[in-house]
């Protein structure tokens, strides 16, 4: 988030798009509505389901899952031709206004309104409810990055934000809520294949020699192969083994039948995890570790904030914390790790990290709120990004024509499948559904389905239905309501023994590599 | 103006313009009782402990509801006040069940600690007591009206915080009561079950049903005790008796909103997890996984020592076998098929250092970048 | 009064109150025989004229303009009524209330020490008629005011008139418009009160059913005068023919555009809507009435904000009173300067109450400020019936206070009916004789307002619920000699802290019982005594053997079967089986049965 958390409030409109955010951020969720219900803010609700926060919009804007682009484009449309952008900003801050002001004068609310299926009114008013706030934050989520045009879409993001000068103020800015606990660390920290700590990138040779110095061996230049790549190349025998600490592809991966055949066909396979998942049942070491309440450590939620994880129960059994099994495994590997307790790792991010510089769990400790980048010990942090310049100067203007999705309708798979998450359970249910109370409350994942829909397929409310795509298929009690969309349904990812995984499809985006989970091709029967 | 000044008991204070007076009084350390009030919310008025003697005012004030004006001379205690507010205490005592010794609020419940401030035992206004059935219909929230003192702040957080709205009072005078509609069980109304309720609920009322019959971390009440006694925050008497473990701050471990936890451990147990007040991004709220989806750790599911595969199944070993043979495995494919060959998956559940050590193992110890975590998925 | 070329005119008073008494009935048979003609007459329907104690009632109008009044009409009665003073023009002396020509004769001395600004109307014209209203200069004031007065104007004339809110507590209308009118914002809403709760107050009921355009034009004026373009009633759902009769009054206002958009012809927007209570005492009380507009349940919210800064909606709102804005329209037309002549100095104009309990002639009374309260319940109301004695009247309904026979000298003026403990109120007027005990009424209106209690905060609805334990401790004869300090010290504390007014007033009927009636406490607890004959647990009931005739009337109520006797001999009560329900001192014809 280029924001905080807590200046959401603060907005005069928020345009939410591609984030069930109550469900999937319940917390973040609250601040919304406390912004709606208390301080009179504008929400803009853009998603192809009826969310919560449905309820709360000025406007809902029910477009078809991977049509963003189209949509904010517009948006941008409505805000240029009626002059409501912010002259000042664009002029000041920005370069490449002409190329996307001649890219989205095309995008006509009419034209739009026959991508998106919203009406053309529609998106005129919410451009003009947007613009016309002294403050707006976009907050998005996986609803937008989780397309093969996720990128674009980002991009379409910061330029609205950039073109009504909604960046670098409290209340303002491009906000993506990240999903897990600790997915914005696990990227700060280094843990992706093209960059070391804090996005410096591996093939940079200075960058490259200050961490050889700084971990006295020699380092390769050549940027890593990314989660899904990883899968690709199992699958064609060029990884031959793996080591997977904490995660459960077997779940969370797209076209799980394409994953599985990766993780067979490897030499070897380590998984390092506090149960036995689906992907460890795979695995020919299986090692217990230690869950978040028994170590110390940090993590860094969303809005960059660093915050201390503390050690609560003892482990059970002989289960392990992380660090310890594998620095275990590097010793025996012949590289040995200094051995150092959370703090000192800690210390040793912050020297070769700048934007950690200035964090250690001794002033986490004091009970000192930092949000990074915070490069020394003096400096309080840094809550709001972008208030002066951005990270390359002037912000750029990058446009973005709208390129329909990969996998699109057709006669033998008449609808678009879209996947998701639900308020009860957490990813691939690792946790959640140990939790008898949970699991009570929330047995099994449902189907999504519209009444014109359950009627055609002949899918009942309440009845299993079989769900398939070119990828599998699966079965699973359909839900019949007017909540989503004709032409679309819905499919939560958390259930083992309904995997939303075996549906969807393996095709990445070609920058962020991410796969495109919100819009596959499926059909439904009755079981 | 944005800044005002008001007199508190003698003492003059400065505070932003639009501040209630409790607010202000709070802000400056000056003690004003209330029930019915949760920073979370907006303030109500009901319980009327807070009322309070303003100059010039015709009648008595409640402080978490009037906002100051400058020049305001306030009276937040006088003989008066302190007759008034005993009196609300003995008539909130007298429809209370006199449980304390079995009641798990006790030692944290503000009506106690209330009666103790104003030395109540027993009401001197005894008469009918409520006898409600206790709702426990879920699995989570249980609901003892008997103990509800009417503050309103569950109906009131679940309407202003969580936007929901499953409780409201029904019946009028003596009978009034929360309840859900048509005295529905929770889980049919559109209840999200966040536990904000349990969290404001100043009495043993509304309770977090998983945790009942654990009891309550022994030292705490101790800890509330000795606080009281010696004039010290939680804070520094618990550093001061070393007893950092009674009641461990830590993040939550489930989306990336990063609200911070309170675990309450007994015998290596998490009995109950709350949220700090007005801390962090959950200013004390949390969500249904949050609070109660906490059972996991203590699981009896948990991997407990390595395993090995033999054919179709695991065997359990030692971790020096498992090590050795994940070195092994791991450094013959390296000088075989090169470093590239081996891919690692580090997570986005662990913490920064623990993910900073397996990128530097894998791009150090093993020599590849082919670490990644499920960042995208 | 026309009477359209007919020699008489028949008007029926059919508010609630006759209906209940019976006028259905009448007004059918009246109605067939205007059909069925051959009687020189007009038929036609009023609101409730104010005779509660005789009701149904009928007016005769004939064609001179001169009247007379029948009270206690059936339909039966009516075929007599139209052959003798229809057809024969013979006044039938026997049923006559009161005759315009010997006003003050009979029972007319009721209307005629009457002053009537409010119900000028009521039982004079049909309400379901906007025709009629018009008729007698209805919606000149709205029309005046809107052509030819700023709002300022208007607002100085009703501040001249010295009108002060009629709901109760008599804050100064003008004062109060002049807020609302200063209050920074553009939309600001008006309210009408018609949320009536007291136990035997019915003048808003009254005035709503009998002359609803005099409130709808009394809001065209308000509205005007602060700038709210929208107004609502709230009116209790309780209310079924008000509530009827509103509607009516609506939709013809809209017909002819003195509601909507640009009314009377002129730039200013005004609509009135109607919001149903559920007949929740509280949500008489303004703040938790908005909140009940909102949707929201009744119930109060700490003030300030007061609602002419941040009201319904947050809005800044006005809240009115049916009897404040039924004056209204009468100010503006006559002048503020001619509302002022009547009234004392800081309480002007009239002031409508509900005769009722033990008072001879219950009903609608509207009597000039200065009156005391003996030339209302005496000289209006008739005094106490026939044999008994005045003990004490209760002024203001559950928040007021009860006022012995030696306060009856009090003025009705605002300041100094406070001064002795009670409030004006809305005008609930509970006449007590001395067959009422005074503990068991203060019990009674304490058990009222602990029912309607909303809740909310804890003195209220704990305290007033440990003061009424008490009370009926003391009426059940197990008072303890401390309950009367107990009483006063959490009376003192309720009133101090309650939110509301309901809650800061509940304790009022206690505390001026105990003030003036203290030794009828003191009785009750120390010597075990009800010397009202009231409190079961407290008397004994026995036959006066000198006076009963055996009738058996008693005996056969009597559910105990404690009462034996043989016929027209002096009956016995066996004072051991009997449990003191009094069935049997309600049915004895002979008043032989004495409690004590």
């Amino acid at each position: 988030m280029t924001n905080t958390i807590d200046d959401l409030e603060t907005a005069g409109a928020i345009l939410v798009i591609g984030s069930n955010t109550t469900e999937a951020h319940p917390i973040i969720g609250l601040r919304i509505k406390k912004a709606v219900m208390r301080n009179d803010c504008r929400l803009i609700v853009a998603e192809p389901k009826h969310i919560r926060l449905c309820y709360y919009a000025d406007r809902w804007l029910q477009h078809k899952p991977g049509t963003d682009v189209a949509l904010l484009n517009g948006l941008m449309n409505v805000i240029i031709e009626e002059d409501l952008y912010d002259h000042e900003f664009v002029a000041e801050r920005t370069e490449g206004f002409e190329e996307l002001a001649e890219l989205v004068k095309e995008y006509t609310p009419e034209k739009v309104s026959g991508i998106t299926g919203v009406a053309a009114d529609d998106i005129r008013e919410a451009a003009r409810t947007f613009a016309a706030a002294d403050n707006a934050a976009i907050c998005y989520a996986m609803g937008i990055t989780q397309h093969t045009t996720g990128t674009d879409n980002v991009v379409s993001v910061a330029n609205l934000s950039m073109l009504t000068g909604n960046v670098g103020r409290p209340g303002t800015g491009v906000n993506p809520l990240r999903g897990q606990n600790n997915v914005q660390g696990a990227c700060d920290v280094g843990a992706l294949p093209n960059v070391y700590t804090g996005y410096q990138s591996v093939t940079d040779p200075d960058i490259r020699k200050k961490f050889e110095e700084a971990w006295g061996v020699a380092l390769p230049g050549k940027p890593g192969l990314t989660a899904t790549e990883m899968m690709d190349a199992a699958a064609k025998g060029d990884i031959k083994a793996m080591y997977i600490v904490g995660e459960n592809p077997m779940l969370s991966d797209p076209n799980l039948k394409h994953a599985g055949e990766a993780l067979e066909k490897l030499d070897f396979l380590v998984v390092q995890d506090i149960f036995l998942t689906e992907t460890a049942e795979l695995a020919d070491v299986i090692l217990p570790s230690a869950s978040f309440a028994e170590k110390e450590g940090t993590f860094t939620n969303t809005d960059r904030r660093v915050q201390r994880v503390r050690k609560a129960v003892e482990s059970p059994g002989e289960a392990k914390p992380d660090a310890w099994i594998v620095s275990e495994i590097s010793k025996r590997m012949g590289y040995e790790m200094p051995s150092l307790e959370p703090a000192e790792v800690m210390d040793e991010i912050a020297q070769v990290t700048p934007q950690y510089g200035g964090i250690s769990h001794a002033r986490l400790d004091e009970g000192v709120t930092i949000h990074w980048p915070c490069p020394d010990s003096e400096s309080p942090g840094t809550p709001i990004l972008h208030t002066k310049y951005f990270t390359r100067g002037k912000g750029w203007f990058c446009p973005v024509p709208y390129v329909e999705p990969a996998e699109r309708p057709d006669e033998e798979y008449p609808l678009v499948l879209t996947t998701g998450r639900v308020l009860w359970q957490y990813h691939t249910g690792t946790m959640t559904r140990k939790s008898e109370g949970i699991n009570e409350l929330d047995p099994h994942g449902k189907v999504w389905i519209s009444p014109a829909d359950a009627e055609r397929y002949g899918v009942e409310n309440g009845v299993t239905a079989v769900v398939s795509t070119r990828r599998g298929d699966i079965e699973i009690e359909a839900m019949v309501t007017p909540r989503i969309q004709e032409g679309v349904i819905f499919v939560p990812f958390h259930y083992a023994e309904s995997p939303a995984n075996v549906l969807t499809n393996n095709v990445v985006d070609p920058v962020s590599k991410v796969p495109e989970y919100k819009v596959s091709a499926a059909k439904v029967k009755p079981a | 103006m944005d800044q005002i000044k008001v007199e508190i008991d003698g003492s003059e204070f400065t505070a932003p313009a639009g501040s209630t007076i409790l607010e202000i009084a709070r802000a400056n350390g000056v003690y004003i009782p209330t029930l019915c009030y949760d920073p979370r919310l907006t303030p109500y008025g009901a319980c009327r402990l807070c009322l309070v003697e303003v100059e010039g005012a015709r009648a008595l004030l409640p402080s978490c509801y009037a906002r100051a004006e400058d020049g305001m001379k306030i009276q937040t205690t006088n003989e008066k006040l302190e007759r008034i507010r005993k009196t609300l205490v003995e008539l909130l005592v007298s429809d209370h069940p006199m449980e304390c010794m079995g009641c798990e609020k006790s030692g944290r419940c503000e009506l106690q600690e209330l009666a103790q401030r104003y030395d109540i035992t027993e009401s001197g206004y005894a008469g009918e007591k409520h006898e409600y059935i206790e709702f426990s219909e879920n699995p989570f929230v249980t609901r003892d009206y008997n103990k509800c003192i009417m503050c309103g702040r569950c109906i009131r957080i679940c309407r202003e915080v969580q936007g929901v709205g499953v409780y409201d009072f029904v019946n009028r005078g003596f009978e009034a009561v929360p309840g859900t509609p048509f005295e529905r069980p929770m889980q049919e109304t559109p209840c999200e079950f966040c536990g904000q309720c349990i969290s404001t609920c100043p009495t043993g009322a509304i309770k977090a049903r998983p945790y009942e019959g654990d009891g309550r971390v022994a030292a705490r009440d101790i800890l509330r005790n000795a606080c009281a006694y010696f004039h010290m925050s939680e804070e520094e008497m618990t550093k001061a008796l070393g007893l950092e473990e009674w009641k461990v701050r830590t993040t939550c471990a489930y989306c990336g909103c990063g609200c911070q936890l309170d675990l309450h451990v007994i015998d290596n147990r998490i009995v109950e997890v709350t949220s700090p007040l007005m801390e962090g991004a959950g200013q004390g709220n949390l969500c249904v996984k949050g609070r109660f989806g906490y059972d996991f750790v203590g699981s009896r599911e948990r991997l407990t020592r390595p395993l090995i595969r033999k054919g179709k199944k695991f065997v359990e070993t030692d971790w020096d076998t498992a090590l050795d043979l994940v070195a092994k495995k791991l450094g013959g494919t390296k000088k075989k098929s090169g470093a590239d060959s081996i891919a690692v998956l580090a997570s986005a559940r662990i913490t920064n250092e623990e993910n900073y050590l397996i990128q530097k193992f894998a791009r150090a110890g093993i020599g590849t970048n082919n670490v990644d975590h499920c960042a995208r998925l | 009064m026309g009477t359209s070329g007919h020699r008489y005119k028949v008007v029926l008073g059919y508010g609630t109150c006759g209906i209940a008494a019976g006028a259905t009935g009448v007004r059918d048979a009246l109605e067939e025989a205007e059909k069925a003609g051959g009687y020189d007459m007009d038929f036609d329907i009023a609101g409730c004229m104010g005779y509660c104690f005789i009701e149904p009632v009928v007016e005769v109008f004939d064609s001179e303009g001169g009247s007379v009044i029948y009270g206690d009409m059936t339909a039966k009665k009516v075929a007599q009524l139209l052959d003798e003073h229809i057809k024969s023009g013979k006044v039938i002396e026997d049923w006559v209330v009161r005759k315009s020509d010997q006003p003050e004769a009979g029972e007319g001395d009721f209307l005629a020490n009457q002053h009537r600004v409010v119900l000028r109307n009521c039982g004079k014209i049909n309400p379901e008629s906007i025709e009629e209203y018009i008729e007698i200069g209805g919606y000149e004031a709205a029309k005046k005011a809107l052509a030819t007065m700023s709002p300022d104007e208007v607002i100085e004339e009703v501040s001249a008139a010295g009108i002060r809110g009629r709901g109760g507590a008599g804050f100064p209308t003008g004062t109060k418009w002049g807020f609302a009118r200063k209050s920074p914002g553009d939309i600001k809403y008006l309210i009408c009160n018609a949320d009536e709760g007291d136990p035997g107050a019915f003048m808003d009921r009254s005035v709503l059913e009998g002359d609803p355009h005099t409130v709808i034009e009394g809001m065209i004026l308000a509205g005007y005068a602060i700038g709210a373009r929208q107004g609502y009633i709230y009116c209790r759902a309780e209310y079924p023919l008000a509530l009827k009769r509103l509607d009516i009054a609506l939709e013809e206002c809209h017909r002819r555009g003195f509601l909507g958009e640009g009314i009377f012809g002129s730039d200013w927007d005004f609509d009135i809507r109607i919001k149903k209570g559920a007949g929740a005492f509280v949500c008489g009380e303004e703040t938790a009435m908005m909140a009940s507009i909102e949707g929201k349940r009744g119930m109060p919210n700490p003030r300030p904000p007061f609602p002419a800064n941040q009201g319904l909606w947050g809005k800044p709102t006005n809240i009115n009173n049916v009897e404040t804005l039924a004056a209204i329209p009468w100010i503006i037309a006559n002048g503020g300067a001619e509302y002022a002549k009547t009234g004392t100095e800081k309480s002007k104009g009239t002031k409508v109450f509900c005769l009722a309990g033990k008072v001879r002639r219950s009903g609608l009374a509207e009597v000039p400020m200065g009156y005391t309260l003996r030339q209302v319940i005496f000289d209006v109301g008739g005094g106490v019936q026939a044999g008994k004695e005045f003990k004490a009247v209760q002024m203001g309904g559950p928040s007021g206070g009860c006022l012995p026979a030696a306060l009856l000298d009090t003025l009705v003026d605002y300041d100094a009916i406070i001064a002795t403990g009670a409030i004006m109120g809305s005008g609930g007027m509970i006449v007590a004789d001395d067959r009422t005990c005074m503990v068991d009424l203060a019990r009674y209106f304490l058990s009222f307002t602990q029912e309607e209690s909303c809740g909310k905060c804890t003195p209220c609805r704990i305290g007033t619920k440990r003061m009424l334990e008490i009370l009926e401790r003391i009426c059940e004869g197990r008072g303890e000699p401390d309950d009367i300090d107990k009483l006063d010290e959490l009376a003192a504390d309720i009133k101090a802290a309650s939110l509301c007014a309901l809650g800061g007033t509940a304790p009022n009927p206690v505390l001026t019982t105990l003030k003036y009636f203290r030794n009828e406490y003191e009785d009750h607890i120390l010597n075990h005594k009800c010397t009202a004959g009231v409190c079961p647990a407290l008397i004994t009931l026995h036959i006066d053997p000198e006076t009963c005739i055996g009738c058996g009337a008693c005996v056969k109520v009597c559910p105990t079967e404690a009462i034996t006797g043989e016929k027209k001999q002096p009956h016995v009560i066996d004072v051991e089986a009997c449990i003191r329900c009094k069935m049997c001192l309600s049915r004895c014809p002979e008043d032989s049965i004495i409690a004590e």
